[in-house]
């Protein structure tokens, strides 16, 4: 139907098929080839941006169905609340099993249903190429992609007390010593810093990536660690309140001091591994 | 000149009292009065542990800011380098200023709605009570980690209308010059106890069965406002 040149890198040009639709007189009505084009693994990223839908005076229909072809969510276009490695009741007496079944079902199921809806919009307002629509919704985006991510990292970094356990001479703790000079340095760091968060937010151990050291941190909201600073996420602790309101009400440093109790240092390590090789 | 001299070096080794400092004020109830949409619990917890950490915080900070001790809370709020210098100063006492608003806020006979000039108010800058509630909790509701709920009065030449805003932290609309009517903390220790991660039926619940409208009344009363009948 069309004559389409394949560009030097293997897929369609950015320009050679937006200059198809725009130039076309026959309105591109079946959605099969729209569906085939877009399912095709000739789309690169850079045909997102390209592919001003709205411009192209496709029927709406259709420019609808390449949107959600150019979803940017994984698989099918949704996320997923991640299942836990471990029962509700795993972390107690340090976190109990009330505040874990709420923390996953409710806040963390929460951030995911809206970041999902959060990046349905997106899409919209991508295809439009309308950067006011786009930059307006930057804050849900951080707020419940931030929450998603930032929970999904700290229920890897939980495990039972039986199984938390800190290895001596292997990568974290030569980089806990070379950067804290010991654990309980470290530790005492963390808290503190996690303590002190004013209102809502994380405390973070984090691997910097230009110093090659680790570093604590922490984060407003669910600002998340690596898009607001550049520190690869080792190891986070959640602050805000419905993190441990029902277990240790306004007493917080009660419960930092005892999370230390149910860290998977495995985990921890393995993300300090994974980030140091690049 | 000796007692100039005895005056001084009293003043100086903190034997005469304290110039003003931050206080804990009571409730205006007893701590069982706003269940069971607020539990004895939560206002216990609320009040005498999260409000009088922001009091005692923030006297304990007073005492080595000299240049604020002799002001008063909402003086020392609303200066706008007090921030850049001393951060937790500012949050600890707008959390203490905002608490005790929060209190006022609530009655164990609220809810309803209000009347006189503010209602009149209400549906000159609003159109209709609904309308305002409808801002109100919204503004409640998309307030993302830790904040407050303000229904307030600008009162700046040229501006003036109520005006409904949400704050995160501990900021308080003062410091943007609106005077502030009525509050809802929506911090999640205000109703964790309570109402879990359900906000909303926290805030459906202030609304129907808390909201303090006369104080809102008084407030507004207290800035002296003439509204010619024509703007109504």
């Amino acid at each position: 139907m069309f004559s389409v040149h394949p560009h030097r890198s293997g897929g369609l040009s950015a320009l050679g098929i937006s200059k198809i639709f725009r130039e076309s007189k026959i309105h591109i009505a079946s959605t099969q080839l729209i569906n085939t084009i877009m399912s095709s693994k000739l789309i690169s990223p850079a045909l997102r941006a390209a592919l001003n839908l709205h411009s192209s005076k496709l029927p709406a229909a259709t420019s609808q169905l390449a949107s959600a072809h150019l979803s940017s969510a994984p698989s099918g276009g949704k996320h997923e609340l991640p299942g836990l490695k471990y029962d509700y009741g795993a972390l107690e007496p340090v976190i109990s099993a009330e505040t874990m079944t709420i923390h996953h079902t409710k806040h963390h199921q929460t951030y995911v249903t809206n970041l999902n809806a959060t990046l349905e919009k997106l899409d919209a307002a991508t295809s439009t190429a309308d950067a006011s629509s786009i930059i307006a919704l930057s804050n849900a985006l951080k707020f419940n992609g931030g929450g998603h991510i930032n929970h999904t990292l700290f229920w890897e970094n939980l495990c039972s007390k039986d199984e938390s356990a800190y290895s001596e001479g292997g990568e974290l703790s030569k980089a806990i010593d070379s950067s804290f000079g010991g654990l309980e340095n470290m530790k005492k760091e963390l808290s503190a810093k996690s303590i002190g968060v004013m209102g809502s937010g994380w405390g973070w151990l984090g691997y910097n990536v230009g110093t090659g050291r680790i570093e604590t941190a922490t984060c407003p909201n669910q600002d998340p660690l690596q898009a607001t600073t550049g520190l690869v996420p080792l190891l986070g602790i959640d602050v805000w309140e419905h993190a441990y309101y029902v277990d240790y009400r306004n007493v917080r440093p009660n419960y930092v001091n005892a999370i230390w109790d149910v860290i998977d240092w495995k985990v921890v390590e393995a993300r300090l591994v994974k980030a140091k090789s690049g | 000149m000796m007692l100039l001299r005895l005056i001084l070096t009293a003043l100086s080794l903190g034997a005469l009292p304290a110039t003003v400092a931050i206080d804990l004020p009571d409730l205006p109830y007893s701590y069982d009065a706003l269940a069971p949409a607020i539990s004895e619990q939560t206002l216990r917890t609320h009040h005498l542990k999260h409000h009088a950490k922001y009091v005692n915080t923030a006297n304990e900070l007073l005492k080595s800011e000299p240049s604020y001790a002799n002001l008063s809370p909402e003086k020392i709020i609303k200066d706008r380098k007090l921030r850049m210098k001393n951060l937790s100063l500012f949050n600890n006492v707008a959390q203490a200023i905002n608490h005790a608003f929060y209190w006022k806020s609530l009655s164990p006979n609220g809810g309803g709605q209000p009347s006189g000039q503010l209602m009149d108010l209400i549906q000159r800058d609003f159109g209709s009570f609904e309308e305002l509630k409808n801002k109100m909790e919204s503004e409640a509701l998309t307030c993302f980690g830790s904040g407050w709920a303000w229904l307030g009065y600008d009162a700046s030449k040229g501006h003036e209308k109520l005006v409904v805003m949400k704050t995160t932290g501990a900021e308080n609309p003062m410091a943007l010059g609106i005077t502030p009517l009525l509050t809802i903390d929506v911090w999640e220790h205000a109703y964790y106890l309570d109402f879990q991660e359900r906000r909303g039926e926290y805030v459906k619940a202030y609304f129907d069965r808390l909201v303090n409208w006369s104080f809102a009344e008084e407030n507004l009363k207290l800035l002296g406002l003439v509204i010619a009948k024509d703007e109504l």
